[in-house]
């Protein structure tokens, strides 16, 4: 019963980066203007010093983890501070704001950044003429790093929202009431009792948004057209496509595409070590 | 007075210091947190109310920012255009995206399924490697996958057909681990042990006892991998030029490109989304139980 995903598996996972892999050792070189026919030549990792030695490459990652630093803290914080919210006695109509919240998830990224790619025009968009009209000219084009972050927050903080919603109403009520018995307000109970608590859920969706992260390719294409400061190369993503597209460079490509998951797996790593080795050091430190 | 009598009490009990402070800033603070939860849903619901009005706009109204009124309600003459616009291909990508995430998330939805009762049910040697090995393929990046997928499948010479985007769409390494954790929840031991006794087979056992328990964790993961399909963009930018073949995502971005030379474009581009995103909504609100689970699968166990 395993076989069918089995097979599946390897044939659309395991075997493309296998391919990748070998691919990304040759070079295509053509003769002449092109009309000679081309032949490949094993090139070792030529291609990966080729990427590597890349401005433009390498000006992806920074994107990326410009990107990240900006997003990862507004959006974890965002949701968190939401699923608090709700999870507090006081919140009203939870069924109804889980539900709100989460609606821009269902929403493919393309139309999401279609859309606010509009409301982003000045002309078309309401938002940037009521500014304009207030005496606030924005140009949201202009700063292409918020512009695309504010999608990505607009898509995911009410998905991971009800993930630490969830894991909050998991937590049992006793471990609550005791924080209240010992006279913890609401705040101290957040900070010192319940965020502790879901430290796997923080977990699992910072690795999930890590790689998300580095796979930004839909949002800034979107944006490519329209705002003069996303460039075509813009993040390790785009740099692999352009290469196959529109250089038709394959082994560049495939050598970007290697790095790309290579850096996905070693952040990966380092997030879940990093999560992990704490929560394993203050396990420790209790027993 | 005697009803006053209890209800005084208990608001001085808690009370430490002057006489309603406790009361004050416990209904200022429900007032903040509502307020807070309203804000953060303006600011999810109001870009889609931004599409609703806007699906409603002629070209001119749209690009003149002019507001919305009956005198300019344009929204059936943009659906008639949404309808013949190169021979009504909108809608052929309406139905090939309702094939490929239809099609496509059923069956991998049965495919995780049957991996995910497979690694609860029996054992093997190395199963909890290829367990991780599985888990592994969770970590890669789907869009990192996409460019090898098209260099393998140009190899192979499937590039720009049906095969090329439906193939890759019946893997989920997630949904495997999701099904694996919802047989770990639904699957009493019990039941299949007395199921084998009675004499089913294996494939019987699984058909007719494994996946009737399971149906949530099912539907689960059908509805994940039904909305990851319907919004992958990338894989059909690789593999498909055929705009017959295209799914809706990839005809909207096609339009887009072109609104820059012909205006026009730009009330079917916006229509056009609104009606993308319908399926999916409607899908969200009615299964609310199930998407739930999913998220809460995934996150707490």
């Amino acid at each position: 019963m395993l076989a069918p995903f089995l097979l599946l598996f390897t044939a659309c996972t395991l075997v493309p980066i296998g391919y990748a892999g070998y691919l990304s050792l040759f070079t295509e070189h053509r003769s002449g203007l092109g009309f000679g026919g081309s032949e490949t030549v094993f090139t070792g990792l030529g291609n990966y010093t080729r990427a590597l030695g890349d401005a433009a490459f390498r000006a992806g990652f920074v994107t990326t983890a410009e990107y990240c630093l900006l997003y990862i803290p507004l959006m974890v914080g965002l949701s968190l501070l939401l699923a608090l919210l709700l999870d507090s006695a006081l919140a009203r109509a939870r069924r109804f704001f889980q539900l709100a919240l989460f609606l821009p998830h269902a929403v493919p990224a393309i139309i999401a950044a279609l859309i606010w790619m509009y409301l982003y025009t000045p002309g078309i968009s309401p938002v940037v003429d009521a500014l304009d009209s207030a005496g606030w000219s924005a140009d949201p084009m202009a700063h292409p790093l918020p512009a695309v972050v504010n999608i990505a927050l607009w898509e995911w903080t009410g998905y991971n929202m009800v993930i630490f919603y969830a894991a909050l109403q998991a937590i049992p009520r006793e471990v609550l009431e005791a924080a209240v018995v010992d006279g913890a307000g609401a705040l101290r109970t957040a900070v010192a009792v319940k965020i502790p608590l879901i430290r796997p859920s923080l977990a699992m969706v910072g690795l999930f948004t890590v790689i998300g992260s580095l796979q930004l390719f839909t949002e800034p294409v979107i944006l490519h057209g329209v705002s003069p400061g996303v460039v075509s190369t813009w993040t390790p993503n785009m740099y692999a496509y352009s290469a196959a597209f529109e250089r038709g460079d394959y082994g560049l490509a495939a050598a970007s595409s290697v790095l790309l998951a290579l850096a996905a797996a070693a952040l990966s790593y380092l997030v879940t070590r990093l999560t992990r080795g704490r929560g394993g050091r203050r396990s420790e430190d209790t027993a | 007075m005697t009803t006053l009598a209890p209800g005084r009490a208990r608001t001085r009990r808690p009370a430490r210091s002057a006489g309603d402070r406790p009361r004050r800033p416990r209904s200022l603070s429900r007032a903040g947190v509502n307020a807070a939860l309203v804000l953060a849903t303006a600011y999810t619901l109001l870009p889609l109310g931004w599409l609703l009005t806007a699906a409603a706009k002629n070209t001119g109204d749209l690009l003149g920012g002019r507001t919305l009124s009956p005198a300019t309600w344009h929204l059936g003459a943009n659906l008639h255009d949404l309808a013949t616009t190169g021979d009504g291909i909108y809608f052929r990508w309406y139905l090939n995206s309702l094939l490929y995430a239809g099609i496509g998330a059923s069956l991998c939805a049965l495919v995780c399924v049957a991996a995910g009762y497979a690694f609860h049910v029996h054992d093997f040697p190395g199963k909890e490697k290829v367990f991780g090995l599985v888990l592994l393929g969770v970590l890669v990046p789907t869009t990192a996958l996409a460019l090898p997928m098209y260099l393998l499948a140009s190899e192979v010479g499937v590039v720009n057909t049906f095969w090329a985007v439906f193939l890759p769409s019946l893997v989920n390494p997630f949904g495997v681990y999701l099904a694996r954790v919802f047989c770990a929840g639904y699957l009493p031991g019990e039941v299949l042990e007395a199921a084998r006794i009675d004499g089913a087979g294996e494939l019987r056992t699984f058909r007719s006892i494994g996946l009737r328990m399971v149906m949530p964790g099912l539907v689960t993961v059908f509805l994940f991998q039904f909305t990851a399909i319907w919004n992958n963009f990338f894989l059909p930018l690789v593999m498909l030029s055929d705009n017959r073949l295209f799914p809706v995502s990839l005809g909207l971005y096609n339009w887009n490109t072109q609104t820059h030379a012909f205006p026009e474009y730009y009330p079917l581009v916006i229509t056009g989304s609104l009606f993308a995103v319908l399926p999916l909504v409607a899908a969200f609100v009615g299964l609310q139980r199930h998407w739930k689970a999913g998220l809460t699968a995934g996150s707490v166990k």
